[in-house]
């Protein structure tokens, strides 16, 4: 089974109320050098199999129809995990790339 | 006269847009998210509601259910079509209208009375108002935040396509008259609109006017005793006009 990242972050104009929350609860707990959060999303989508070329471009067709909003967000990345043998070929558990 | 109210897993305000429909004088027409006809109807409504929870970006999922390949080309042709609170969400997420919504930039779910000020009243959901006329309905949501750059923006206001704006009330607005004591009531969004919308948008229409959204909701201010106001059942009866002169 390979794995396809892809993460998703609001435009930098978009007002971000969630990363805000954060940004204001991080003082309180000692965490003062953080001067600004912005909160994305990260997808992970399994494939049986190999991530080839194809199974990149429909990922990253995904992407841009449905799992992002072109209006306010933008795709930061897609991209296969490698296991710990560099092949995109993973069979990993959910650990190891966490 | 028939006006197509579509249902989604998670939409709420369905069977009150039946009813609005019904009191303005036309046919509700149940459309099911499922299907990939719009039965005929002479214009539709997308209810309020939490689409799919809102999962993923609210109205992103909805937007890609079977209904939605028969309505947006119908909307691309003319048919009325009027999205509301999670109706209009889905509207912008099918690119039928401009800009997006986002959480509201306190972070907090609303429910308030509302007052708007009709700023295009020549589309097919507003003839039934005047320009400027002041409504009072139901605004009630989680992601009320209308966003859109700053061109977009610039465009829908040259070309009179903001529908509706929120009235930012004063700080004083609440302020009993002078011979009274003045008692200054507490209300968390004087001086502000009540979701960051940029430049108080509550709601916009597509350059031809057939389709209208925006976040407050007409169908819970159309009876007596129910509601801020009848001010909403306006938007119905003028849909029922527009059906019959087209």
């Amino acid at each position: 089974m390979g794995i396809v990242v892809v993460d998703v972050m609001l435009k930098s104009e978009i007002l971000d109320p969630q990363g805000q929350a954060v940004a204001g609860a991080l003082p309180r707990l000692g965490f003062n050098q953080f001067t600004d959060v912005r909160q994305g999303k990260r997808f992970e989508l399994t494939v049986e199999g190999e991530v080839t070329d194809q199974v990149l471009a429909a990922a990253r067709e995904a992407a841009e129809t449905m799992l992002s909003n072109p209006v306010i967000e933008d795709v930061v990345s897609v991209r296969a995990v490698l296991d710990e043998m560099g092949s995109r070929t993973a069979g990993l558990n959910k650990t190891a790339h966490a | 006269m028939k006006i197509g109210v579509v249902t989604f897993p998670g939409s709420l305000d369905d069977h009150d847009a039946h009813r609005a429909v019904r009191v303005a004088g036309g046919e509700p027409v149940s459309l099911w998210h499922g299907d990939d006809s719009l039965r005929g109807v002479d214009a539709v409504v997308l209810p309020g509601g939490f689409s799919y929870g809102d999962y993923l970006r609210a109205g992103a999922i909805a937007r890609f259910a079977p209904v939605m390949s028969a309505l947006i080309p119908a909307a691309k042709g003319g048919l009325p079509v009027l999205g509301i609170c999670n109706g209009f969400q889905i509207l912008c997420e099918s690119h039928l209208l401009p800009g997006a919504m986002i959480q509201n930039d306190h972070r907090t779910f609303i429910c308030r009375d509302q007052r708007l000020r009709v700023e295009n009243a020549t589309t097919a959901w507003t003839s039934d108002f005047a320009a400027d006329d002041e409504i009072t309905i139901v605004l009630k949501n989680q992601d009320g935040q209308y966003v859109a750059d700053q061109h977009t923006l610039d465009e829908l206001e040259g070309e009179g396509r903001v529908a509706f704006r929120y009235v930012v009330q004063g700080p004083d607005w609440s302020m009993s008259s002078d011979d009274a004591p003045v008692v200054e009531q507490y209300d968390r969004f004087a001086g502000r609109n009540p979701n960051g919308s940029y430049r108080d948008i509550a709601g916009v229409t597509n350059e031809r006017g057939n389709v209208v959204g925006l976040m407050p909701h007409p169908e819970h201010a159309i009876e007596e005793g129910y509601g801020p106001s009848l001010d909403g059942l306006k938007f119905f009866t003028s849909v029922l006009k527009s059906v019959v002169n087209s």
